[in-house]
This record gives C-alpha cells, structure tokens and sequence, in this order.
C-alpha cells in the first residue's frame, strides 16, 4: 500500500473531468500493464512475452486473467481480447488466475490489483489488445526468420502464422522457442475493429462448463490434507469486545477441537462447520458491548440529516445557481437510501496455513495483491512469504474488496498448530458484519423555464467509502465516488451545482456495493426528473428528451426503449411505467420498468425493458446477462433491501428477514444492445443502477404517490402511512 | 456421539461416522469432500444445498444424516447420470444461465426434479418449483427459458 501512496502523491490526482466511472479520472501509473514484462515464474520454456500470455511448445496457450471472475463474465471476455490480437485458437485457450502481483496484474486506473467499479473491460482493453498484438508480431517475426520472407507477407491464424505466397504454415507452438529469443516490439499494430473475428461475438463463457456439475471450486470448497473447520462470532453490537466467555461447554461437543478467544471475536475450530457451528452456539459470550450500545436506525438518520443541512465540498459549478434558482417557483426534495447488505451467495470464507516461516491462503477475492499485504503486515512474515491463491467467486458484489475476512481467518490460524484451517462465516455472520452500503441523503433544489430545468442544486450527503478505501484519492472533501453520475449527469442545463458532505454513520463499517456512487445519484436525480416533469405539465419520457440534446448515444438509447416498451400504451388502474436513463460506468443505459400497485401496497412487476449503448460490446450475450441480472439486483433492493440498527446491533440476520426477489416475482425483462463502435463501456453494475429510479417512477405513474425512501414502503402505498 | 453408517450417494454406498443430528450438507462436504452442494444460509431459506432423496429435491442444510436411512441420496455431483439432469445442465450451457455459478448447483437439482415429476411445466409451474431457490446474480430469466428448453421446447 506504501507503494502505491507515494506513486500516487508523486502524480497527483483529478486532473481533468470527472467522466463517468470515478476512477477514470485518476492517472495512476501503469505499472506492466501494458509494458512486456516477463512472467513471474511459470514461464520456463514458454513463450511469455508479456503477463498474460504463456505459450509452451506444444502449442498450449495459456491466458493469465488479471480481473477476478465473479460471475459477470470478465474471464470470457478478457480472453476474447487476448485471443483476437493474438489469433489465438480460442476454443483451445486456457485460463489461470493471476497470482497477488501490482506490477504485472495492477488494474491501469487504481495502480492495484482490483475488481470493480464495471471498470475491467475499461481499463484492460487496451493493454490487453497490445499484449495479444505484440505476441502476435513475435510469432510472425519468428515465423518469417525461419521461412527467410518478409514478416508482412505472413497472417496469424487460430493459433498459426501462415505464409501468403507459399502456403506455409507453423503453429504456435513451434515458434514459441524462436519468439522468446526476439524483443517485444513498441506499439505493436492492432487490428482495425473490421476485421475482429471474436470481439463482438456471443461467444460461449470459459468459466461455466464445471459450475453446473459441482466441479468448479469456489474458495469455500477448497479441501486440504488434515484440515479443520471453523466459525466465528464478532461482537452483535460494532465496535464491542469480549468480556466473558466459558469454553469448556463448547469443547464437550464432539468434534470440537479448539475455542479461541480473542479480544472482538471468538471462533471455534473442529472437524467439520457442524461441530463449529454446534460450539459456537453453545457458548455464553458476554460481550462487553462498548460505546456504540445506544445507536440505533433513528440516531443513524438524525446524524445523516443534521449533517445534510450544512454547505458541502463544490464538487461542480456551472452558470450562478443561487441566481437562478431565486427566479421562479422553486422545488426541493430531499431523497434517503438506507444501508445495504451484499448477501453473496457465497458466504464469505478464507482458508488458512500458517505456519512459523510462511502463510498460504485460498479465497475468493476482489483485492489479491491487497489480502495478500494485509496479511503480511499481520503476521510480520515477508510479503513472498504469504501465498495467497484466488478462486472463481460466489459473487462479489463490492463485499470481496475488502479484506477482513482474510485478516480474522489468519487470526485464528495464529492459534491453532500449522495445520490448515477453513473459516466460514455463517450466513447470520455475514449479514450482521458486513460492511455495508452506506445510507445517504440527497437533497435537490431547482427551478423550471420554459418547460426545461433551469437551474439544479444537489447535494449528496453521506459515508465516503474512497476516504478510507483509497486515502490518497479523497481530495479537497471530495468523495469523487459519492458524486458519481451527478457531476457528469446528462441534461443539458445552465445553472447545475453538485455538493459533497462527508457524514460518517455512527457505528456501521461502509463499504462498496454493486452500482457505487451511481447507484445512489441516479436514484435521486431520474425521481426528481419525473417529478419535474409533472410539475412542468409534460410527459417524463418528453421532458428529458428536451434536455438530452448533449447526449446523443443516452437520447438513443432511450428512444429505443420507448419503442421496445410501448410507452403511452394504455395499462389497467393502478399499474404504471417508469422511466431512468443514465450516462454510468461509461455505458449510457435506458430503462423502463411497468410495475402495478394492489390495495395493500404491494407492488407487482409487470415488465422490464432496458436499451443500453455500451461501446464495442465484446460480448454482446455478456452485455444482456449482466443487464438482466443488474436489473433484479435493483429492484431487490428497491422492494426488500434495508439493513436497520437497534442497540448497536444489525436486526436482518438471514434471508427470512433480509430478502431477496425469487423467480416467482420476476417479469419478463428484455434487454437491447445498440451496435456501437465507441470504446467499451462498464456494465456489471449498471443494471443496480437503473432498475431502482425505474420502479419508483413507475409507482409514481401508477399511484401518483412519490416515494422518495428506499426500500419501497408499503404502508405508504396502501395509504396506511402519510407519504 | 459420531455413529457408523451407510449412505447412498450418487449410486455408491459410502460408509462413513457423523454425529446422527449432523446435516447432510456438512457429511457430503466436510466428510466426503462433495463440494458441488453448496452452503447459502444454513436455514432452507435459498435452495443453495438442494440434494435429491429418492429423486425428490430436499434442503441438505437441514436434514439430519440419520434422518436419509436407507434412500438414495443424488447430489450436483452426479445428476448428470440421470436423463433430466443431462437435459438440464445441457440447457443450462445452452442458454447461459450461469453467472457466479454459486447456487446453481441447487437450482440445477431443483429444475431436475421439477422434470421428473413433470416432463412440460409451464410458467406457474417453474416458477412453484423454483422459487426455493435463491440467484444472487439475478439469472431468473434464464433459468425459465433454460428449463423450458430441457423440457424439449425452444426456450428461446
């Protein structure tokens, strides 16, 4: 981490525009990325011209995928990359996850091996076409030295240069010897977009073959010679440290081997989860409960609104708001989204080997170079004397960017003999000890002339995740996440302010969540756009087309999703559509949600229809899975997600009480590509993003109440409850 | 205490010692190393650690070992054996179903059985059969087509 704070202090940050996707605002050094940089010890009598290819003499190309695959599909699309520039032989490429290494496997926007932010696609495109087009010259060259032509009359071909003239052909594998021997060329050509022959296909995923038949191991599933297994148990209340606790009952249950008691946290180790589990839950720990005892869901909001009202960081300042906003009726709301579980499928878990000299360590992991330090730095061992090994992820959702579950794993093995250890929280741990999407309060100010918004004030009051994820990149009281698709928000308008108050909650750890920043500023301001739109007399779909003049690719998109939804459709009473467009992650996104509100408030999905402009779609089948299941992801948390605090402790436990959309709740959702030749966009979060504004509007439409709380309040609906 | 027993998994008889009250979810993976089943929540509230007893689908994180006796027990593992489970997880490729993969497992064995008590289900079907099963990722759309398709229809 020292490392990568220097470089970034000796660059500096926020250069030019925030686009959209923060950290493409950053320019943090690049490291190898895009640099041939030789291979960090798996490249022995292999072609290895740069980090991620690896070919051997048989001809076996082997790709090392920089970015964590968690289920959005990077490892296909990462190698389709790789294998386009290189005429690879796709269907015969081999996948291997790159070991903990910045300077090899950084990502080019954080300068560290990360995951997230939709930004894999983004940040690797080019680097990774470079790789695949430098190879592809050095087996060329190779090729042309043997055959004494010129290495502009040969072709690469799935996995063989092939001379024009003579017919000639070598594989791969037999110029793997020769090329290793020539330097890498500068700038090696890359293919015109024309000519791809992989990129832009709906090419079939590399990593799904053994997830439906229990072969594929996920870092849980991870089994070694004399293991044990363990499970463990924080404080309920944050903060709150052990008082008191008597093992001996825990160890009468067969099976139980070891009750470690540490200062916050008390694991238990046997010989399967179940003897684990059955430990832990007989002991009686008294804890002593600390400081954060009294916060509760009410305080929480208190702190987060008191906060709202003063002046924030001037994170943009177009024309003179003030000014404009003192001529006309002026309209204000304020909008407030709660906490957020991540609730991966996959329980979070870490395995452990600690031994007096070395640790090794298998996870499934966002941040492997970060695990990796972190538990050096907690062991006081070498940094290369901590192997971490990553895994395929039972969804990451942001909750794998963070370390912690690594850090107490290797606590426990600390007290345990050298032998390896698996730690699984269980589901009830993970929910109360995550680290959770923050709560937020967005309060807007505007006026209207002319049918159009004249002037805009918003302000996003809330947790700064980048402050303690990413020190350096907090700058000027800025959290360039929080006021992510704010600053560079698509209407086209005068007088535009955005603000930052940094508000930490009382108590609860924030973290990433799938959709970050976006998710919370694409709320706010298409609910505000809808109630615009009503105060303004006009159509929502009419009243930001007027406004999109700026934003050809988004006006696109949304026309499209117009058509694709039959908007202005007559629908029954009570049902409704809904609009969000979005400028996200680079990609500009559409949607429209048809949802229908019953006597009691409850709330039916109709239909979903999203049209989404994300660049060269590399996959395009890709591109629809992740809208698909981002959509849902969304309206999970519209209609169900909120995570609320009594006594300092989490109330959600499982998911009986923290819960999520099943199949029966789900509409037919339609997704549309638009053929784009643009760079590549972000698009694993974008559906979060979208589907959320989407379904309030349309309760909006159905209802005419305007919600402006997350999750979706019922009573409010059923008029129960004052809105 | 562990007790001595017998069990029936995938057509093999495994013998094995585990406290009676141990759900099977922890004897297939902590004992036998069958993987392939998976913990979600320990309280049969996502369908993660569906297994099939005699075919039908059951939440493995609640059933005690001692409670499966004598009945076939077919996990993730080996459900491709079965005619249903082949078509299912060939539907499953087909249509690409699979985002992190996690609770696939129990959705495959969830769809399997569901093609076995009914070889053509319809929406409302599908969607009583399934709606045990949690996705995280959100391949709920899929998982319709997926099992219309095993079923012998387009699944478009």
């Amino acid at each position: 981490m020292r490392v990568l704070q220097s470089a970034i202090s000796r660059r500096g940050l926020l250069g030019g525009g925030l686009a959209s996707g923060f950290l493409l605002a950053f320019h943090l050094p690049t490291y190898g990325a895009s640099e041939p940089v030789r291979g960090p010890g798996d490249t022995k009598g292999k072609f290895a011209p740069n980090a991620f290819i690896r070919i051997d003499p048989a001809g076996k190309t082997t790709l090392v995928m920089p970015q964590v695959e968690m289920g959005q599909g990077v490892y296909t699309s990462v190698a389709m990359i790789l294998a386009e520039e290189l005429d690879a032989d796709y269907q015969q490429v081999v996948l291997e996850h790159a070991p903990p290494n910045d300077k090899l496997y950084g990502n080019p926007t954080f300068g560290i091996q990360v995951t997230g932010n939709s930004n894999s696609i983004r940040a690797f495109w080019k680097p990774l076409r470079e790789a695949g087009a430098a190879a592809r010259a050095m087996l060329i060259q190779a090729a042309a030295q043997q055959w004494k032509v010129d290495p502009a009359s040969c072709t690469a071909v799935n996995g063989q240069v092939r001379h024009t003239g003579s017919g000639r052909k070598l594989g791969f594998g037999t110029l793997a010897g020769a090329a290793s021997r020539l330097a890498p060329p500068k700038n090696p050509p890359l293919k015109d977009p024309k000519d791809f022959t992989l990129i832009g296909k709906s090419l079939k995923r590399l990593d799904t073959l053994h997830k439906v038949d229990g072969g594929v191991v996920y870092g849980i599933d991870v089994m070694l010679p004399g293991m044990k297994f363990a499970t463990l148990a924080a404080s309920p209340v944050f903060g709150g440290k052990v008082a008191h606790v008597d093992p001996s009952v825990a160890n009468r249950i067969p099976g139980v081997r070891k009750v470690i008691v540490l200062d916050d946290m008390v694991a238990v180790v046997g010989d399967h989860m179940w003897a684990a589990q059955q430990g832990l839950r007989a002991l009686d720990i008294t804890w002593n409960e600390g400081p954060n005892a009294g916060v509760s869901s009410a305080d929480i909001w208190q702190h987060l609104r008191k906060a709202s009202e003063g002046n924030g960081a001037v994170a943009k300042n177009v024309g003179d708001v003030e000014k404009a906003l003192s001529q006309g009726e002026r309209y204000e709301a304020a909008y407030e989204l709660p906490f957020l579980a991540h609730a991966t499928m996959e329980p979070l878990n870490c395995t452990v080997q600690l031994k007096p000299d070395s640790c090794e360590i298998w996870l499934g992991t966002q941040v492997l170079s970060r695990v990796q330090g972190t538990v050096a730095t907690l062991t006081g061992l070498p940094i290369e004397k901590v192997t971490a090994r990553n895994h395929l992820i039972g969804g990451g959702f942001g909750r794998r960017l963070e370390p912690d579950m690594a850090l107490s794993a290797v606590r426990v093995a600390q007290h345990l003999d050298g032998e390896p250890v698996k730690v699984v929280w269980t589901r009830e741990e993970d929910v109360q000890h995550d680290i959770y999407r923050p709560v937020y309060r967005d309060t807007i100010a505007a006026t209207l002339s002319g049918g159009k918004i004249a002037a805009f004030k918003y302000k996003v009051t809330g947790s700064s995740v980048i402050a303690r994820w990413l020190p350096p990149a907090f700058q000027h009281g800025i959290d360039i996440d929080a006021i992510d698709s704010a600053v560079d928000m698509p209407y086209d308008i005068a007088h535009l302010r955005v603000e930052y108050v940094r508000a930490e909650p009382p108590a609860v750890p924030t973290g990433f969540w799938r959709g970050v920043g976006p998710n919370n500023n694409v709320f706010a301001i298409e609910c505000f756009m809808d109630e615009l739109a009503r105060k303004a007399g006009q159509d929502p779909i009419a009243f930001r087309r007027a406004m999109l003049g700026k934003s050809p690719r988004l006006l696109a998109a949304l026309d499209l999703v117009v058509e694709k939804s039959n908007w202005g459709k007559p629908l029954p009473a009570r049902a409704g559509r809904g609009v969000s467009v979005q400028p996200s992650f680079g990609s500009f996104i559409a949607t429209v949600v048809e949802a229908e509100v019953d006597a009691q408030g409850e709330v039916g999905l109709r239909r979903v229809t999203s049209a989404v402009d994300t660049g060269i779609a590399v996959n395009p089948d890709t591109i629809v899975a992740q809208l698909q299941g981002g959509l849902i992801f969304g309206l999970t948390a519209a209609l169900y997600g909120e995570v609320t605090v009594k006594n300092g402790r989490v109330q959600q436990s499982n998911f009986n009480d923290y819960r999520m959309l099943r199949i029966d709740q789900i509409p037919p959702i339609e997704v549309y590509v638009i053929k784009s030749g643009e760079a590549p966009g972000g698009i694993g979060e974008t559906g979060a993003t979208a589907a959320p504004p989407a379904l309030r509007n349309a309760i909006y439409a159905a209802t005419g109440i305007a919600l402006r709380r997350l999750p979706i309040d019922r009573d409010v609906l059923a008029g129960r409850k004052p809105a | 205490m562990s007790q001595p027993m017998r069990l029936t998994i995938n057509g093999e008889v495994r013998t094995l010692e585990a406290p009676e009250d141990m759900p099977l979810l922890w004897v297939l993976r902590d004992l036998l190393g069958l993987t392939g089943t998976k913990f979600g929540c320990g309280i049969a509230q996502c369908g993660a650690c569906t297994v099939h007893i005699d075919g039908k689908p059951v939440r493995s994180c609640m059933l005690p070992v001692s409670a499966v006796g004598n009945r076939r027990v077919t996990t993730i593992e080996g459900i491709g054996a079965t005619p249903a489970g082949a078509k299912v997880q060939k539907a499953w490729l087909d249509l690409e179903v699979v985002q992190c993969g996690y609770c696939q497992s129990g959705q495959i064995m969830s769809a399997a059985a569901l093609l076995e008590a009914m070889p053509n289900p319809d929406d409302a079907d599908i969607d009583a059969a399934m709606a045990g099963n949690i996705c995280r990722c959100g391949t709920y759309v899929r998982i319709r087509a997926a099992i219309k398709r095993a079923a012998g229809g387009s699944g478009a």
